[in-house]
């Protein structure tokens, strides 16, 4: 391995601008003669609008422009879609509703878009806000996720009258209930998975640009997918066609999940900068972000888990109701549905599998995914069910789950996805031992001593990344295919710039994607720049989210590396005139076999350029390949993390001692920026365990819409991790990589809840977990109660 | 409109501000350094942090006029040409960020701590002390290995140890 090669914790090359200031977020962008963008937002959860007069607003200093979505409407602009059709069982398509970019007729949610005032500033865009006088016929809000579809009153959609967006299933009936008619024993469990806001630390910020004298329109926004966005903007939405709008999502303060979406702001802002002849541009303000990011989870459900008499898992059934909000957000269907239903096996071998979904509007922020989508949502139902069995059948869990994990592959599961490696008894054995479980009941009674509860809690998960192999997700609903690509362009002079369609916005692209360029060319990784996140300079791409910048992204430029050596073996055959075949290549020079003729890479990009030694008829000049890289399969990285709390039984207040991740994520390119991937999911899922609670009330009023309200996990609510590796190598593409970036996410909330029902020594506590809610279920607790 | 004058990363800088600017808005948009982000709204995420008279203060909840007269420093005075402080080298080092939008934030408060309690900061202490910074990004993991290391290397501004030295 050379120090900046695959495999080394090479420090990021993108942190200079950072760490000085230097970074160039979307807000930092500033067009000349720009002006501001104030977004007026329903302060109703459900209500008719019968009548908006904007004269006033219109008339205070500074306005340049109030729009309403009656100008949306009168210019043709598209509504916002969602991307993947899903079919109910009964083969219906799902109820989509329309959505305005700004509200037409009826507002959905708190925080739906009215109308935008566009002003000199931002504080006189504000003020004149609320001169706009809007006329309101306030109706029944509907907030409950599991009784939207019995809430009456009037629907968040006429074209769902029972607030039902589609009714899916998946897997085999028959042989479920045949395996349940026949199990020695059945856990019940009722869930919820809480509704998270995903609060990356830049909120979404957008800058509208449009050129009088090319008619072309330019986009500065917070994307995690620029490509994407310019592609809905331009075929759905009508902004501009492809090659008139340019889409720039620069540095992005983090993502996951909430910047893949197509918002209405941006649409709003690049469609009015044609309207005013000026940029236009907005920056949401935390508690905007809060009401109209979009939201992760919302899952009520029940499942059912059945077990034989020698303790192996027979069959699974699966219940749920996702709150997808009100409206469809771009991919907001596929969440509960192809991201979740197919992961419910976990890591096991069960025979029978059957899961419904019903997805549910409610008059509450859209919901899409949110760093895991679905998975984390599947790990929690299979991970609690697998604890809550064992506890009740008197195994050990650890034991439990070994006795029902797959083994061998290719292990094809009863619900869509073959599982092509995995050693998931290397990571259970190495977490065993990293969290010294046989010294657990020692450290127990030592906090009984103490007064305290102690508590130990696995969770053994497996999500599907890489994705997706477009031809799957087609035949799925999907309405893009999620190939993604690369452009290697070798400058004259030997240095490379690659052009990649996936997105960095935290994850430390430009450090790896370079080693892989490095490591694959021979070049020092300082001649290697990463361009991403410019619709100008990247043709395509498909952006990133779903871990799949590794697997997919860098396979592309792998195949694109692959073309480029082919080429300039070429040239260097013709320079050392030498058959081509003769060549070698390593260490960045090419080699005549058996002899010490020979040319560095630099030098055969510069003959490349002069073409003086070659026919341009037969091999062209130029040394420039791109590449669009389709995976054959999802990636399945798996581990298991262990979470071990003290509860103090006063206060209800859960420390978390001890955290072990034992992840199998194939081949690591930078295991440095890997293991900080770990850390900040394990942060996230901790946080949706512990702290991040949503709060509608019955009106439909978000009352968690602050910092003051919304509880982010903090420094102090951490130990250090013990985060290590297992490797079993992805067979499914060039690197071996399966994917990092969600899987503390995923792995965190079960291993948390069942930390703390271990140590409650009952079942009956929802997430999130707070003092509050452990104190009161430690007074559910007889035994716990008898023994203060 | 009033006219606000402070020196700001060593620079005198005099300008007429509208009163109900924010000290966050005046470096961001007049002064151009928009190394200090906004965050949030109810000044708990500390992504504004900056040091006026050598103290940190959030940037989001003080207005511009309040600091007149005061030495403001932000995260782009830090640096002496190419040699980044130790704070900021730390956080290199050692990984302490991904996003980079809290990054300003946490190195301004951290060079802070270092200021209040001194150059030997157990975890305990860093991780009470950033409170008010919050992230999303890294799990702080790093940002307390990275704060610990950069009030080491304040001590004797060389060297912050290798990441290998974990
Ligand atoms: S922006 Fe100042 S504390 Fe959040
Ligand atoms: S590095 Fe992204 S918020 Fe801290």
């Amino acid at each position: 391995m050379s120090a900046t090669g695959i495999g080394a914790p090479v420090l990021r090359r993108e942190d200079k601008r950072y760490i000085t200031g230097k970074g160039q977020y979307v807000d930092d962008v500033n067009r000349y003669g720009q002006a501001h963008a104030f977004f007026l937002r329903s302060p109703h959860a459900h209500a008719r609008i019968l009548s908006i007069d904007t004269a006033e607003a219109e008339a205070e200093p500074g306005v340049v422009a109030v729009y309403t979505g009656q100008h949306l409407a009168d210019d043709k602009v598209g509504g916002l879609i969602c991307g993947w059709m899903i079919h109910s069982k009964d083969g219906s398509p799902m109820k989509a509703g329309p959505h305005p970019a700004l509200a037409q007729g009826k507002v959905r949610y708190v925080g739906d878009h009215v109308a935008v005032v566009i002003a000199d500033t931002y504080s006189e865009a504000k003020d004149a806000a609320e001169k706009i006088v809007v006329d309101y016929e306030v109706l029944d809000a509907v907030v409950d996720t599991a009784g939207a579809r019995t809430a009456g009153g009037e629907p968040v959609h006429e074209v769902a009258p029972d607030n039902t967006v589609f009714e899916f299933h998946l897997g085999n009936r028959e042989p479920t209930e045949a395996a349940f008619a026949r199990a020695a024993h059945v856990t019940k469990i009722d869930l919820v998975n809480n509704r998270l806001i995903p609060n990356a630390m830049e909120p979404r910020a957008a800058v509208g640009d449009w050129d009088a004298g090319t008619d072309t329109f330019t986009l500065y926004t917070t994307s995690q997918n620029p490509h994407v966005a310019r592609l809905v903007l331009s075929a759905f939405i009508g902004i501009a066609p492809e090659h008139k709008l340019r889409v720039i999502a620069p540095d992005v303060g983090g993502g996951f999940g909430s910047k893949i979406f197509i918002y209405a702001e941006e649409t709003v802002c690049v469609w009015a900068a044609k309207k005013v002849g000026r940029p236009v541009k907005w920056c949401a303000e935390r508690t905007e972000a809060f009401l109209s990011d979009a939201h992760g989870r919302d899952h009520v459900t029940h499942a059912e888990l059945a077990t034989d008499a020698g303790g192996r898992v027979i069959g699974l059934k699966v219940h749920t109701v996702a709150n997808l909000g009100a409206y469809l957000s771009t991919f907001s269907s596929s969440v509960p549905t192809y991201l979740y239903a197919p992961l419910l096996s976990g890591q096991y071998d069960i025979p029978a599998i059957y899961v419904e979904v019903d997805a549910v509007y409610s008059n509450t922020a859209p919901v899409d995914a949110y760093r895991g989508a679905g998975r984390p949502e599947a790990t929690f139902v299979i991970e609690r069910l697998m604890e809550v069995a064992a506890r009740e059948l008197g195994k050990d869990p650890a034991e439990f789950r070994r006795q029902n994990f797959v083994t061998s592959f290719p292990h094809q599961t009863p619900v869509i996805m073959c599982y092509d490696v995995g050693d998931y008894a290397a990571s259970l054995d190495k977490a065993l031992a990293t969290v010294d479980y046989v010294g657990f009941p020692a450290r127990r009674a030592e906090s009984e001593r103490r007064g305290m509860l102690r508590g130990l809690g696995f969770s053994a998960y497996i999500e599907a990344c890489g994705i997706a192999p477009s031809a799957a997700v087609g035949s799925l609903g999907a309405g893009v295919g999620l190939w993604e690509s690369a452009e290697v362009r070798v400058n004259p002079v030997g240095t490379v710039e690659v052009l990649t369609g996936s997105h960095s916005h935290g994850q430390g692209h430009e450090t790896t994607f370079a080693q892989l360029v490095s490591d694959r060319l021979g070049i020092p990784i300082d001649n290697v720049s990463i361009v991403h996140g410019d619709t100008d300079k990247v043709q395509m791409g498909m952006g990133t989210y779903g871990s799949r910048s590794g697997a997919v992204g860098m396979s592309a430029i792998v195949k694109a590396l692959d073309k480029i050596e082919t080429k300039a073996r070429k040239v260097a055959g013709h320079v050392l005139e030498a058959a081509e075949g003769d060549i070698e290549f390593k260490d960045g020079k090419f080699t005549v076999k058996g002899t010490d003729k020979s040319i560095d890479f630099a030098s055969v990009a510069l003959q490349a350029y002069v073409a003086h030694k070659f026919n341009g008829q037969e091999l062209e000049p130029g040394l420039k390949e791109g590449a669009f890289y389709d995976p054959t399969n999802f990636t399945f990285p798996s581990g298991v993390h262990i979470c071990e709390v003290e509860i103090d039984p006063d206060t209800g207040v859960t420390r978390i001692e001890r955290w072990v991740a034992v992840d199998d994520f194939g081949v690591l390119i930078n295991p440095m920026i890997v293991e900080g991937q770990v850390h900040g999911g394990i942060a996230q899922g901790v946080g949706q365990a512990l702290f991040e609670g949503t709060v509608y009330d019955s009106s439909g009023q978000l009352l968690t819409a602050s910092y003051m309200d919304y509880q982010m996990p903090r420094a102090y609510d951490f130990p250090r991790f013990s985060v290590e590796t297992t490797e079993t190598r992805c067979p499914s593409n060039p690197l071996g990589i399966k994917g990092c970036g969600e899987a503390g996410a995923i792995a965190a909330p079960p291993a948390v809840i069942n930390a703390i029902t271990d140590a409650l020594g009952h079942e009956d506590i929802a997430m999130p977990a707070t003092p509050r809610a452990v104190w009161r279920a430690i007074r559910r607790t007889p035994q716990k109660m008898a023994a203060e | 409109m009033p006219t606000v004058s402070m020196t700001v990363n060593g620079k005198t800088v005099r300008r007429d501000v509208d009163p109900r600017t924010l000290l966050v808005n005046f470096l961001r948009n007049d002064l151009r350094l928009t190394g200090t982000h906004v965050g949030c709204d109810t000044s708990q995420c500390g992504a504004c942090v900056v040091h006026a008279d050598g103290r940190a203060i959030k940037s989001c909840t003080s207005l511009a006029l309040s600091c007149d007269g005061m030495a403001v420093t932000t995260i782009e005075g830090l640096a002496t040409g190419a040699d980044l402080h130790p704070m900021q080298e730390a956080f290199r080092q050692h990984h302490g960020l991904q996003c980079g939008y809290c990054t300003p934030g946490m190195i301004m408060t951290a060079i802070d701590l270092v200021a209040r309690k001194g150059h030997h900061l157990d975890e305990h202490t860093i991780r009470e002390e950033l409170e008010g910074n919050i992230c999303r990004c890294t799990g702080y993991h790093n940002i307390v290995k990275a704060v610990a290391a950069g009030a080491e290397a304040m001590k004797a501004p060389a060297e912050v140890p290798a990441m290998a030295a974990e």
